[in-house]
């Protein structure tokens, strides 16, 4: 017994819109994100996540009212990222429902950020999201470093160092996202995972390349992780979140296994 | 109709307490306020409250509520959530020391860091997710909940109750025992957050509105 792993679906949102479908939600308009949130919940997700990538900054108003939607009926922790540049983005997510904001390009660059948010609103609810990449040669000691703009530019931070600082600054947990695995659903980045994890006093989110229930379980048993993010091997039904924590049950992992 | 007030000092989010009391409650009005007015004509009060304890505290003294608050916990079913249950205790050790409301006799401490388990694993600080929360007194707000039921957590400090009396419901985080709820009288108090909790959650909020103490 004892504080169990988390499982975390992420969901893309555009415009208060789930994008890139869900296929298990049985209903016309797979966009509907009550709907998905619900299927998840149903499953038995511990929180759910959703990315915001919604272009326009005025048209982000509807956003906040998909999380008032979604916190009106589905009653576990929601987190949602994505363009979070203000203290007035981040109060607004709260007061519509959202527990935890996820910062990430903002934090780069603008690491009093984070701390201005954590003394403000609490440390529990800033998650300081890090997309690195690895930069090392075969050979030389592991070095991952941070990449923004979707991965295409080099900050020249290292990625350890980086999540120090931002819980020096008051993150209450590390969104970490391989950007080497992101997409290509050949598992976690174990190394990083396990660097970090074992770097920072706080909760570390293990993201980016599930492509099997096995990569979940590696996440918390190689790589130290405390909670797994995962998005299309949800979506499709290739598993659902109750098989996960099953299978995850079963290599020893302590999990939450009562659905709703 | 019954009214369920839930007390708005300024503090975070109160949105989603509200709405989780709404769906147990749908013939209660539930209403989100800081006028104490209204607290004294509730049928019940909740107390929720997230962030640092000084300003939570803080918040309710210079909110004039604290008298107000006081007042519905003697008379009426009281439930305080998370730093709203801190916030009952004599004193926390967050921000370098804060004196609490001193309705029940108990401290807030610190989880530590690094904080080590038996086997001397690192656990990490917040304690954050669904940890088993064990009935140790029987008492009506644990009505068709299973023992050992997991309720979500987010807090990097921890009740200990001086009156063992008081608490009917423990976690173990690491090797530490918390005292995850209290209760006396007519007040009930969580640690975790029954609003995320799912089912188990909603069940807890749905006793509390149906509790005749």
């Amino acid at each position: 017994m004892g504080l169990a792993k988390r499982i975390i679906p992420c969901l893309d949102v555009d415009q208060g819109r789930v994008v890139k479908g869900v296929n298990f939600v049985d209903i016309r308009d797979a966009g509907d994100p009550v709907e998905v949130a619900k299927g998840y919940n149903a499953q038995g997700a511990d929180e759910i996540t959703f990315l915001d990538i919604t272009a326009s900054h005025q048209e982000r108003d509807t956003t906040l009212h998909m999380v008032e939607d979604i916190a009106s009926q589905v009653f576990i922790p929601l987190t949602v990222g994505g363009g979070i540049r203000t203290c007035e983005d981040i109060r607004r997510l709260l007061n519509a429902g959202a527990d935890k904001v996820s910062i990430n390009t903002a934090a780069v660059f603008n690491p009093e950020f984070v701390r201005e948010a954590a003394q403000r609103f609490g440390n529990q609810c800033i998650v300081v999201a890090i997309d690195c990449k690895s930069v090392h040669q075969a050979g030389e000691t592991p070095r991952w470093e941070i990449f923004t703009h979707g991965g295409r530019k080099p900050t020249g931070l290292d990625a350890i160092e980086w999540a120090r600082k931002m819980v020096d600054y008051g993150a209450g947990e590390i969104l970490l996202t391989s950007m080497d695995r992101d997409g290509t659903k050949n598992g976690f980045d174990l190394g990083v995972t396990r660097a970090i994890s074992d770097a920072v006093s706080v909760p570390v989110i293990a993201s980016g390349g599930v492509g099997n229930l096995q990569h979940l379980a590696d996440g918390v048993l190689q790589g130290g992780a405390d909670a797994v993010l995962a998005a299309s091997i949800f979506h499709f039904g290739e598993y659902s979140i109750a098989e996960a924590k099953t299978f995850m049950a079963a290599q020893g992992i302590e999990m939450r296994l009562e659905a709703e | 109709m019954s009214l369920i007030a839930v007390v708005d000092y300024g503090m975070g989010n109160l949105h989603s307490v509200a709405k989780a009391l709404e769906k147990v409650a749908p013939d209660a009005r539930v209403q989100v306020t800081s006028d104490a007015q209204t607290l004294a004509q509730a049928e019940r009060v909740v107390l929720p409250g997230v962030g640092a304890i000084r300003d939570c505290v803080g918040q309710m003294y210079a909110s004039g509520l604290v008298p107000a608050i006081k007042q519905a916990m003697v008379e009426k079913p009281f439930l305080g959530i998370c730093v709203g249950m801190q916030a009952l205790f004599d004193f926390s050790e967050e921000n370098q020391g804060v004196e609490c409301l001193k309705v029940l006799p108990g401290r807030v401490n610190f989880f530590g860091d690094p904080l080590l388990d038996a086997q001397g694993q690192r656990c990490k600080v917040p304690h954050m997710g669904w940890n088993q929360v064990q009935q140790t007194q029987n008492h009506p707000i644990w009505a068709q909940i299973a023992d050992l039921s997991r309720f979500y957590f987010v807090h990097s400090y921890y009740v200990k109750a001086a009156t063992a009396t008081d608490v009917i419901g423990q976690v173990q985080y690491a090797d530490i025992t918390c005292d995850a709820v209290v209760a006396r009288d007519n007040l009930v108090a969580v640690q975790f957050h029954p609003e995320k909790s799912a089912q188990a959650g909603l069940q807890l909020l749905a006793n509390f509105t149906q509790w005749r103490p």
